[in-house]
């Protein structure tokens, strides 16, 4: 990394005094420090982030500096190792706020006041200050402190109920979904946030409710309960707009190609895929519209799913991409390292990690013409920068520090 | 501007964002307008193809009708304009030199053919921020494969992971694909923005919606790096380690709720439930024995998981949705609903943050509750919202090429009549 790419980074020059842990925080932060921002996260030896815990981990064998999980949402940052029960992490946390551009957290609202680090005293040494923060219910209101996490959140926020078979229990989006959802608007509302307090001099304290953020994924469901009194529930793979339209298996175990037609142009290309000479079943006159399609969607479907038994699932979506019907192979985890286009775009990028070695992780989906973001250094170890930050990017003396190492302040 | 604008303190007062995207962008413009940018929606002549996608207030499928148009549109003003035409363009050109940011959603390629890629529209404004978002980015081996929701979530690599394990990968029943790539859009867009504020210099962003999906496997992908191992759908099921699995989703009398068993730290939480199931009548002998507070995460084997499930799923069958929230809320249960449309239409935590917004449509005597800002100040002021119903086709045409272009009222008539407008 040159000092030039660097400096042309969108965010270069931007400091984050980063409190957020689990996924939705540190994926959000994530963006910042691919982008320039120096992020430093400050973590705790006594009370390690949860992802510290989480599979997967280097030759299966637990460790604090040994996940993969949080390698990966950790990238570009630097971690430092404060007791903040301590009486003097305080003092120590607000001199870093003098640094900062941007505080981030996502603890329970109450947290960083417990701290007396709330908005009101990181404003009176920095009044330019942007504090985020997000919780899953919002600060303020009945539930405000209610405890979750994002496999709890899909079912609460409607998600949940809009995903399995009709005839069948709901299902959650994989894993914790809605902490994936979040950080885009997180990042749009930061960035916001900070160009206000660059135009205007003025900090601001920006709270997010993940509940609230990700409505704005069902927003026309809601809608419809609100107009019509309608409650949308799951549907299986299906599509009013589209016929067929489904998930069918090919050749091998568990492989299955994705497709759906909404114009007559895709059919038709399905339909000369299947049978290019013109005759056969998917030249039935009931299949001849969408309408047609729509009341016998079983049988198609039972027929289509006949024919794709015995395909490639690749060569399958090939085929019908060059055909001009939609179709997509349904990616498995391995599939998404082979996948043409995201090795194209580079989705996944390799870093050196000091414990676990070379471990994958992924690129921003946006590319810049102008300043580029990219993924340089691996997430820290536990404590990894605390002196370098404290020393070189804070300014503290040898003296200042080695009291704060003797006192426990520092971990 | 409007005057329902007063009373929000937007962060993003000063832009101006013109947007041309189709369904698969429009959340883009609508999280900047939402944080207060001007952003005008620009319509082919005829209106936006996103006003066919239903539902549809009253299932009339009407062009200013649709709720999907209403979530996405809320805020913006509209102007028509064909991009095909000499006239289309040279309004586009004007409009370009006064505006912030340019987000569109076509195919690759498309805007280049019109003459209207970034290097041209930079010629005008070299500060505009210009961002694409489409299903795969704007080249490479898929950039000219047609995506639909279903194919995108599938290539993005999150179905293969959602659904029953005894049945076909499933996606979620709303479409998602291109909703991903659109924040992403919004993220792409601050931080050129951020750049700019610090270079004076514009510059075109590249979003990849597949790659947006992508990122919202969590650790998935990791584990077939680090462990060559591919993690498969569970249905209701959660993996906690290896074999270990919780139920996360039960029936209840009268829909589902989320509880997933767990002990250490939580085990209160298993007793109080246990507690519960006995003033029921239901045995839990065998589950009371259980030493839950030395049970560390993902302990549950699949064997102590069908004993739990024996007594716990015929207690949660006997009680409704509400009864088993309010009772978890009173005994320390970490039990929650599985939301429908109703229930978060009526829920206290959104109702005590103000979070629905009442708007008027006059045009169909209605005032319609709105999903609302999301974010707010940390002392509850508005910094972002959701002000003004989505705009009729074409609706500030007048207001936007007359007033603010400077345009004639006869000049805009000979553009009317020729369906430039």
């Amino acid at each position: 990394m040159t000092s030039r790419q660097e400096s042309n980074k969108p965010l270069h020059g931007v400091n984050v005094l980063d409190f957020c842990w689990v996924a939705v925080g540190p994926m959000t932060t994530k963006y910042l420090g691919e982008y320039g921002a120096t992020v430093v996260r400050v973590e705790s030896v006594k009370r390690p982030g949860t992802l510290r815990r989480g599979a997967p981990f280097k030759d299966g064998i637990s460790g604090l500096n040994r996940s993969a999980y949080f390698a990966s949402y950790n990238a570009n940052k630097m971690g430092i190792t404060v007791d903040m029960r301590h009486p003097r992490a305080r003092d120590l946390m607000l001199r870093m706020a003098k640094w900062a551009h941007l505080v981030t957290e996502n603890f329970t609202p109450g947290t960083m006041e417990s701290w007396e680090l709330g908005f009101e005293q990181l404003k009176k040494v920095n009044p330019a200050i942007v504090l985020f923060s997000t919780s899953m219910m919002g600060r303020g209101g009945p539930m405000e402190r209610q405890p979750g996490f994002g496999p709890v959140l899909s079912s609460l926020v409607g998600l949940t109920n809009l995903t399995g078979w009709p005839d069948r229990d709901p299902v959650n989006p994989y894993g914790a979904y809605t902490d994936f959802i979040v950080p885009r608007f997180a990042v749009a509302a930061i960035l916001a946030g900070l160009d206000r307090s660059r135009r205007t001099g003025e900090g601001i304290h920006i709270d997010m409710s993940q509940l609230e953020t990700t409505l704005h994924f069902s927003a026309p469901v809601l809608l419809d309960y609100a107009v019509n009194g309608r409650e949308q529930t799951r549907v299986g793979n299906r599509d009013p707009g589209a016929a067929p339209h489904g998930v069918y298996p090919c050749a091998g175990d568990d492989r299955w190609l994705a497709l759906g037609c909404f114009t007559d142009v895709q059919w038709e290309g399905l339909q000369k895929t299947i049978a290019p000479d013109g005759n056969g079943w998917p030249y039935k006159p009931d299949f001849d519209t969408l309408l047609g399609r729509k009341a016998n969607e079983d049988e198609l479907d039972g027929l289509l799913s006949n024919w794709t038994s015995s395909w490639e699932v690749g060569a399958l979506m090939e085929t019908l991409q060059s055909s001009g019907v939609p179709a997509g192979m349904v990616n498995d985890c391995r599939d998404l390292f082979d996948d043409a286009q995201l090795q194209y775009r580079g989705h996944f990028q390799w870093l050196d990690h000091p414990e676990i070695g070379p471990y994958a992780t992924d690129r921003s989906e946006m590319n810049f013409s102008v300043s580029p973001g990219s993924l340089d250094t691996p997430a820290p170890l536990l404590g990894e920068h605390t002196s370098y930050v404290l020393k070189d990017l804070i300014g503290l003396t040898d003296e200042e520090y080695q009291s704060l190492e003797e006192d426990g302040v520092l971990e | 501007m409007s005057d329902a604008r007063t009373g929000i303190d937007f962060l993003l007062e000063p832009y101006r964002v013109l947007d041309l995207t189709d369904e698969r962008g429009l959340l883009a413009g609508k999280i900047l307008a939402d944080l207060g940018a001007d952003v005008i929606q620009i319509e082919p002549p005829g209106g936006s193809p996103a006003r066919n996608i239903g539902p549809f207030h009253g299932d009339d499928p009407l062009p200013d009708k649709s709720l999907f148009w209403w979530a996405y549109a809320a805020n913006k003003r509209s102007i028509t304009l064909d991009l095909e035409r000499k006239d289309g363009r040279a309004l586009l050109e004007k409009l370009v030199a006064e505006a912030d940011f340019l987000i569109e959603s076509f195919s690759p390629g498309y805007m280049e053919g019109l003459g209207l890629d970034y290097e041209n529209l930079a010629r005008m404004n070299p500060k505009l921020i210009m961002v694409s978002i489409t299903p795969f980015g704007q080249d490479g081996p898929y950039s000219h494969y047609q995506a639909t929701d279903i194919v995108g979530m599938a290539l993005g690599g999150f179905m293969y992971l959602t659904g029953d394990e005894d049945r076909a990968p499933i996606r979620i029943s709303f479409p998602h694909f291109y909703l991903h790539g659109s924040a992403a859009g919004a993220t792409a867009a601050m931080l050129a923005h951020t750049h700019r504020m610090v270079s004076g210099q514009g510059q075109y962003v590249d979003v990849s919606c597949q790659q947006a999906v992508a990122k919202t496997l969590a650790h998935a992908p990791q584990i077939w790096d680090i462990e060559g191992a591919i993690l498969k759908r569970m249905g209701v099921y959660r993996q906690t380690s290896g074999e270990n699995r919780v139920r996360i989703n039960w029936p209840c009398k009268d829909g589902y709720v989320n509880y997933m068993v767990q002990g250490g730290t939580v085990a209160y939480s298993t007793r109080a439930l246990l507690d519960w199931a006995k003033e029921d009548g239901l045995d839990t002998a065998e589950l009371d024995e259980i030493e839950w507070e030395e049970l560390g995460y993902g302990a549950v084997t699949p064997k102590l998981m069908d004993q739990f499930s024996g007594p716990i799923g015929e207690f949660f069958k006997g009680h409704t949705r509400a009864e088993l929230v309010q009772g978890s809320l009173d005994r320390r249960i970490l039990l929650f609903p599985v939301a429908t449309p109703s229930a978060l239409d009526d829920h206290p935590q959104l109702e005590a943050r103000g979070y629905f917004k009442e708007i008027e449509h006059p045009e169909l005597g209605l005032t319609v509750r709105y999903p609302g800002a999301f974010v707010k100040s940390g002392d509850g002021k508005d910094i972002a919202g959701v002000y003004r119903r989505p705009p009729l086709i074409g609706e500030h045409n007048v207001e936007i090429y007359q007033d603010e272009l400077g345009l004639s009222s006869a000049e805009l008539q000979s553009l009317k009549r020729a369906g430039a407008i």
